[in-house]
């Protein structure tokens, strides 16, 4: 877990790199003391002695004999109308009706 | 004609089938309310985010049709319900209280409301919430705080305030909001009225825009149990588009009510009644306990001992789940684009720093931090494995009681303003909720009383896994009590 002096500048730039979000500079000093702060407080799970106790992910796939499948399961593979192109494209910020248009995406 | 003093699904059903009112002057009722006292030059509650009218009046025509050949009435027939604009209705705009949605409008319906239009229901319009549902105060909704209509200088609870708010209001009739932590349970009980957290997989999340997607799940306001088992039988179900609902059969849950609760065994759990619980709210459940006991209930100790890894647990799957759920939000598809971008990855980080709040941003980059690699295992796995512990607590209670009884709050409605400098303090008022979110099990809210100051008190009700039966008798006999 994090080191008790809690999270530093740079991984707060990398994490938000990673999460696609430009901090300000000034956003930034605030979201390394609330981070640190509520890393700070979820560092009590490492109290908990979890060796052997499986990961749960999903409700429904619960550890399969302690509680009864809710029936998740998988559709047929099989073709289904999906939404209507022209309604769907009627919402984007700039298309040419057909696609989506956008920046260039190689940067060179 | 009409029935200005309404609030409940029967008497509205009741009124149109009499001929005592229409299902269009009941919607108009209702929309006059909420031109003269949601908006600033009225109470300033702020619910309402968009109104709906021609679909409302529409559907209010084709019921008043029904009433007039004198034909059997759906079952919601006329009701006015507002949805939580974290649900899709076609063509009204859906902004999940953000400015990234802005001026999104969703080309289909949320399954939740395709069924609770099917029913007769008249949906009145979209209701103001915590940003992508990430609050406990609505104070972070990009559209203003919502105001608790029994207090107006107090917050409603959130995510779902707008929800809970306008059903105090007498806005609507019902409502329906979404409960990832305790967005439903909170709100209801900060405003004084019913609200339902159903088992996860009981109600499609199909149309539901996701904040953490196993844990979110969809859920009904009312002004009464009745009601609120009413919604609830109407919108749960088995959804083809919901590949994690339910094919379980849906309970008669309005039947159930009828079945007294004499013999009922309800847990109370030590660790929700420690430290930092208002004595007010102690004591107005300690009330609510003796007169289930003398309607015959057996009350229980129990003990849930992981309950004070809750929230760590919550914070880190919530957050985590909800960064790759908004990572669609980036510009390309719908919603805010920012302007003046040359390249891609410059309008993915523009468009995402000017939509979202500071509330979102922090749970992004908090759920971001706790997969990344080198921290996957210390905290997404680790808090994985803890919600299993969290789980088997509640499958151990549950095999001694039918129902837990317990606080959702620790403290009642708090003024606007008054906890925002503060994210870790807003995350521990959560401290009661979590546990049921992340275990799966159904819960709900049902008002129990008032502070001396004449603030709102709810107690919460927990069932075991799609038993909401259980949970909504215990509930009727606590409203009934309050008589």
């Amino acid at each position: 877990m994090a080191d008790s002096a809690g999270v530093t500048t740079e991984e707060v730039l990398r994490v938000a790199e990673l999460a696609n979000l430009d901090l300000t500079a000034d956003e930034v000093p605030r979201m390394r003391r609330d981070l640190s702060a509520i890393l700070g407080h979820i560092a009590q799970l490492n109290e908990l002695d979890t060796a052997g106790v499986p990961a749960m992910a999903q409700v429904g796939e619960m550890l399969g004999a302690e509680i009864e499948s809710t029936g998740a399961s998988l559709r047929a593979d099989a073709v289904h109308p999906s939404l209507d192109r022209a309604a769907v494209m009627a919402a984007a910020p700039e298309s040419d009706g057909r696609f989506f248009k956008v920046p260039k995406v190689i940067e060179r | 004609m009409g029935l200005a003093s309404a609030t409940t699904i029967q008497e509205v059903r009741a009124g149109i089938a009499s001929g005592k009112a229409t299902a269009t002057s009941v919607a108009e009722e209702h929309y006059a309310r909420i031109a003269a006292e949601d908006g600033p030059s009225g109470k300033g509650i702020n619910s309402f985010l968009a109104l709906s009218r021609d679909r409302a009046l529409a559907q209010a025509a084709k019921i008043d049709a029904l009433a007039a050949k004198g034909e059997a009435l759906p079952p919601l027939a006329g009701v006015p319900v507002g949805i939580k604009d974290v649900l899709t209705m076609q063509g009204s705009p859906a902004t999940a209280g953000s400015k990234i949605l802005q001026g999104y409008r969703p080309p289909y319906d949320a399954t939740a409301v395709t069924r609770l239009e099917a029913a007769g229901a008249v949906l009145l319009g979209k209701l103001n919430c915590d940003e992508f549902a990430m609050g406990s105060s609505n104070e972070n909704s990009a559209y203003g705080p919502v105001r608790n209509p029994r207090a107006l200088d107090r917050v409603p609870g959130g995510s779902s305030g707008g929800s809970a708010a306008a059903v105090a209001a007498g806005f609507a009739v019902a409502s329906l909001g979404s409960d990832t932590g305790g967005s439903i349970r909170q709100p209801a009980a900060f405003c004084g009225v019913v609200g339902v957290l159903p088992t996860y997989g009981r109600v499609s999340r199909f149309g539901l825009i996701a904040f953490a997607s196993s844990l979110d799940r969809v859920g009904p306001f009312a002004t009464n149990v009745r009601d609120a088992a009413t919604m609830l039988g109407v919108i749960a179900g088995k959804d083809a588009n919901d590949a994690t609902s339910s094919d379980r059969p849906v309970g008669d849950y309005v039947g159930a009510l009828a079945k007294p609760v004499t013999g009922l065994r309800i847990g109370v759990p030590a660790e929700y009644f420690g430290e930092g619980l208002n004595a007010e709210i102690r004591a107005a459940i300690e009330r609510a306990l003796d007169g289930l006991r003398a309607a015959g209930c057996e009350i229980k100790k129990i003990a849930l001992p992981h309950t004070k890894y809750a929230i760590p647990t919550y914070y880190v799957i919530a957050t985590a789940e909800a960064s790759a759920n908004l990572s669609r939000f980036d510009g390309v598809r719908y919603g805010l684009r920012a302007g003046g971008v040359k390249t891609l990855s410059a309008m993915f980080r523009e468009t995402r720093d000017q939509g979202f709040g500071a509330e979102v941003k922090r749970r992004i980059l908090l759920g971001t931090y706790a997969l990344s690699a080198g921290y996957y295992d210390a905290y997404y796995r680790k808090a994985q494995q803890v919600r299993t512990l969290l789980t088997r607590d509640f499958l151990a209670a549950f095999a001694q009681v039918d129902a837990i009884v317990a606080p959702i709050t620790p403290t009642p409605p708090w003024k606007l303003g008054e906890k925002t400098a503060d994210p870790l303090q807003m995350y521990l008022e959560d401290i009661y909720s979590v546990a049921a979110s992340l275990a799966g099990i159904c819960g709900m809210s049902v008002p129990c009383g008032e502070t001396t100051s004449g603030l709102p008190i709810g107690v919460q009700i927990m069932g075991p896994h799609f038993n909401e039966e259980n949970m909504l008798r215990v509930a009727l006999a606590i409203e009934t009590a309050q008589r």
